[in-house]
């Protein structure tokens, strides 16, 4: 007994150089923000672009968080989940604009009540339709991934023309509830209410992913699932239920997130959810895929770099996050946090 | 005689264009610890992989306790009560001791007993208890891989090389810890290069190349036999001695 | 001569070679069969777009990589010609010095692109590809002083490609030869001539080596062939196609803009194309390109009779409506991923669901 325990090493810490060089990718976000507040030079400015960077980040990785998590876990590579981010914003806007007496009157309690139900309302329907398209139009193609990749794009271009089919060719203009309008001004720095709402939705969903991650037995099935889904197979747990789990959650996450953004640009349309997707890709590629926490590093960093660049040089905004992008595969080719393997 | 627990009948299994398992027979007695020997490429492991049916047999059977495996997917093989120790010891390196140890215990609930007699094996584990797995030591892995095998009775343990890479030291630990596991009478199927570990624990052996069992027996008789230990075995397993 | 031209591939079909030669055929006639301005364009288009869609099958069905810039290399070529055509008189000097401009900056980006896909996951591709089209489709539409923005750019094209001109006086069988045809008859011969090519190189040593990588890449790389160096080469090789693709499209059409040659649905397009025509055969970009593209002009009329039929029934009529083309054509996309995953050709070849389509 005693010479087994000679042979195990101390307490495997490794030196502090290499510890604090693995928390460097969580060292990236307040390093672009001080990085803006360079380039910006004004303060209060730097502080309002930092907040809609925020809001946007986490709206964005609300969208992106279920994409990664099916990566993670099933290598499936979902073109689709843009589809079901427009079809979300579409249901969203159908039950707000329905509960026009909700949102037109000056009172908050009425008008969260109103967004909440759009939300349930999104976050149903998409997850109905998320478990519709995993076992129709992913199931067969599990472990090919141009088929995937081919299929799920079909997927995609079928479901924009159903909303066109259901909703009618236009973009439908869908005005923020009454108290969420506007801003409030402290000093010089102008906080828009609803960005202050998404950043508190979004750190709702990350705090809760994180915590169902952490503390339950479904999310550690989760994230052995994604480091090696044979093993949580060989302990006897049917991993393709625990998929159709996380694909209609991350769905259902698109739908929620499909809400809010609508609300953030006051108009919806068919192709939002593939416009959409270009910026939930760059993020899910940045944070690593598989990973929730790069996921929302990912996302901030996007958030911020679109709102500084949108700010400083409006023509290169979205060229800045492919910029971002390249600069992180160049120093990480598997992105800020990828979830090991093996 | 009397049934044995596992019995392999004419096993075949393809790997892409590759034809693996060539027709092996094997019977894995009750309560006994069967060592699986051969070369590399013999097809050890992947008569391992079958059995837990991440291989899919292309012809044979896998009878194990009266039921017929070859159709079963693997989470219905594991709910039968085996459990696996795979060669790259399959340990989740982004979760915790614990939460690997809560993972194998399908239950949900550890057994604070079973737990005792683990940490008397494995003392590194209750150290490194909350700890991430990744930072344990390739032989710590092992151990926890080994562990999870254990946190409940299972009937059947299918152990890929754990010697694999380790330190003779290690190894010690590692022998006492599987006749620990012997003496709850769990029958054992251990795929082993290391012979000073397949003589200490050994009771049946089994000798597979070219995807075929040659030679089976007990293990007594092959540790000494040097002859046919020499035909069987070649240098492989003499130069881990 | 015949086998020489085809590179020794053949059709391998009764059915697909008869439709290959009426599709031949008809392109080679067009201007004397179909008259009018309508059906040329739709017959300069299909040229286009066969050379377009069969350089996309290069990549996708030879080489089993998706990417989604190829759009990019099309829309580089056509804004070559443009910028050329927009900035000096309408010369073949400016036709030519703007291709080959345009022809270059794709094969440079395709092989910055091919180099940095090689860093990361083969997964990431398809992701950062579709992010760097869809970057370049908004600079495009914001550096309005170069490209001229959203409205695009207008411009002459040399004197010998424009209406005016007249080959001969008079008409021959019924039809004045003028610039039109001129415009069509080169597009047609550079089209041919493009396709050709790209059957030589799928059949040539290194369209082989391709093929092998797209079945095994780890196999392959373990043969000794560095995967990455042919991977790359073939995308610089479909850019170079696309690009040239995209100039013709620009000389025929006098006109570019960013919808017209660098829009993610014309990146769809492409991909429907080239899956329902049949991936990994080249001949499956002809056929596929010629369906669809008569589809997307035909298929609305025929859909808004069916409409008009239908005027009085719950839900057929807007589900038949000429503006839900592309939910019939997705449909299909989809069921023929699934079920007929080498295409028409594939199918005609009699090789239904295996053979042809990529594994990956």
């Amino acid at each position: 007994m005693t010479d087994r325990t000679a042979e195990t090493p101390a307490v495997p810490s490794p030196p502090l150089k290499e510890r604090l060089l693995a928390r460097l990718p969580y060292w990236t976000v307040p390093l672009l923000a001080l990085a803006g507040l360079a380039a910006i030079a004004d303060l209060s400015t730097w502080t309002t672009l930092t907040l809609a960077g925020l809001a946007m980040g986490m709206l964005i990785f609300i969208m992106a968080s279920g994409l990664t998590l099916v990566f993670g876990l099933m290598d499936v590579l979902n073109f689709g989940h843009g589809a079901f981010i427009s079809i979300g914003a579409f249901v969203g806007a159908s039950v707000l604009l329905a509960l026009g007496g909700w949102t037109a009157s000056s009172s908050l309690a009425l008008n969260l009540a109103a967004v909440c139900l759009a939300i349930a309302a999104a976050m149903a329907a998409t997850g109905l339709l998320g478990w519709f398209f995993e076992r129709v139009i992913v199931k067969p193609v599990y472990g090919a991934h141009l088929k995937q990749i081919l299929v799920t794009m079909g997927g995609l271009i079928v479901a924009e023309q159903l909303i066109h089919l259901i909703w009618g060719p236009n973009q439908i203009p869908l005005p923020r509830p009454e108290a969420l309008k506007g801003s409030w001004v402290i000093g010089e720095v102008v906080v828009e209410r609803y960005r202050l709402l998404a950043v508190a939705v979004g750190a709702a969903i990350f705090l809760g992913l994180r915590w169902a991650l952490v503390r339950t037995k479904l999310g550690l099935l989760i994230r052995a699932g994604v480091e090696n889904g044979e093993m949580v197979e060989a302990l006897g747990y049917r991993i393709q239920r625990l998929f159709v789990l996380v694909f209609v959650a991350g769905s259902a996450l698109a739908g929620l997130g499909g809400v809010m953004w609508g609300l953030y640009d006051e108009i919806i349309t068919a192709q939002m959810g593939l416009n959409i997707l270009i910026l939930v890709f760059i993020v899910v590629i940045i944070g690593g895929l598989g990973s929730v926490e790069g996921c929302f590093l990912g996302a901030l960093l996007v958030g911020l770099m679109a709102n500084y660049t949108g700010f400083l040089a409006p023509k290169v905004a979205l060229g800045s996050n492919i910029l971002l992008m390249v600069a992180i595969l160049m120093w990480r080719p598997r992105g800020l946090l990828p979830a090991g393997k093996g | 005689m009397a049934e044995p627990l596992l019995r392999l009948a004419g096993l075949h299994t393809h790997i892409g264009q590759y034809h693996i398992l060539q027709g092996v027979d094997l019977v894995v007695p009750e309560g006994e610890l069967t060592m699986l020997l051969g070369r590399n490429g013999a097809g050890k492991t992947t008569t391992l992989r079958t059995i837990m049916g991440l291989w899919r047999a292309s012809a044979g059977s896998v009878s194990f306790a009266g039921s017929d495996l070859a159709p079963l997917a693997t989470p219905e093989i594991a709910r039968l009560g085996i459990g696996y120790v795979p060669e790259n010891m399959g340990v989740f390196a982004g979760l915790t001791v614990r939460e690997n140890m809560v993972l194998a215990a399908r239950g949900g609930e550890l057994d604070q007993g079973r737990l005792d007699w683990i940490f008397s094996l494995f003392p590194a584990l209750a150290r490194f208890w909350s700890l991430p797995a990744g930072n344990l030591s390739g032989g710590q892995k092992q151990m926890l891989s080994i562990a999870r095998a254990m946190v409940e009775p299972r009937r059947l343990v299918l152990i890929d090389e754990p010697s694999k890479g380790l330190a003779p030291a290690i190894v010690d630990a590692l022998i006492e810890a599987m006749q620990e596991l012997k003496r709850t009478a769990t029958t054992i199927l251990m795929v082993e290069q290391n012979f000073r570990m397949a003589q200490a624990l050994g009771d049946g052996v089994a000798v597979m190349d070219d995807g075929r069992v040659v030679h089976s027996g007990r293990m007594a008789e092959l540790a000494a036999d040097q002859a046919l230990q020499g035909r069987l075995l070649g240098l492989s397993l003499g130069a881990h001695q | 001569m015949l086998k020489a031209l085809l590179s020794e591939d053949y059709p391998r079909s009764r059915l697909l070679t008869a439709l290959l030669v009426v599709i031949v055929a008809g392109l080679a006639l067009a201007p004397f069969v179909f008259p009018g301005i309508r059906p040329l364009n739709t017959a300069a288009t299909i040229c286009v777009f066969i050379v377009l869609v069969a350089s996309y099958d290069l990549l996708l069905g030879y080489t089993g990589i998706v990417s989604f810039a190829h759009t990019l290399f099309y829309g580089i070529g056509a804004y070559g010609v443009a910028l050329a055509l927009d900035a000096w008189p309408a010369s073949w000097g400016a036709v030519a010095l703007g291709t080959a401009l345009g022809l270059a900056l794709a094969m440079a980006i395709a092989l910055l692109i091919g180099l940095f896909a090689l860093r990361v996951q083969a997964i990431f591709f398809a992701m950062v590809t579709l992010a760097v089209a869809s970057a370049c489709l908004i600079l495009a539409s914001q550096l309005s002083g170069l490209t001229g923005g959203e409205d695009g750019l207008t411009y002459r094209v040399p004197h010998l490609l424009s209406p005016a001109f007249r080959l001969v006086d008079g008409k021959v069988l019924g039809v004045r030869l003028d610039g039109r045809i001129v415009s069509y008859y080169l597009l047609f011969l550079a089209a041919g001539a493009l396709v050709l090519a790209m059957l030589r190189i799928v059949n040539s040593p290194f369209g082989r080596v391709l093929q092998a990588i797209r079945e095994n890449p780890f196999r392959a790389e373990a043969l000794g062939y560095r995967t990455a160096v042919y991977r790359t080469a073939a995308t610089v090789a479909a850019a170079a196609a696309a690009a040239l693709a995209g100039a013709l499209m620009a000389l025929w059409q006098k006109y570019t803009g960013p919808d017209t040659t660098l829009s993610l649905s014309i990146m769809i397009d492409i991909l429907l194309m080239v899956v329902i025509g049949g991936m990994g055969t080249i001949y499956g970009a002809v056929v596929g390109a010629t369906v669809f593209v008569l589809a997307k002009n035909y298929l609305q009329l025929l859909m808004a009779a069916a409409a008009g039929a239908t005027a009085g029934l719950p839900l057929l009529p807007q589900l038949v409506s000429p503006d839900r083309w592309l939910l019939w054509l997705g449909i299909l996309f989809v069921l023929s991923v699934y079920f007929f995953p080498s295409g028409i050709v594939g199918r005609l070849r009699g090789r239904g669901g295996e053979g042809g389509a990529p594994r990956g």
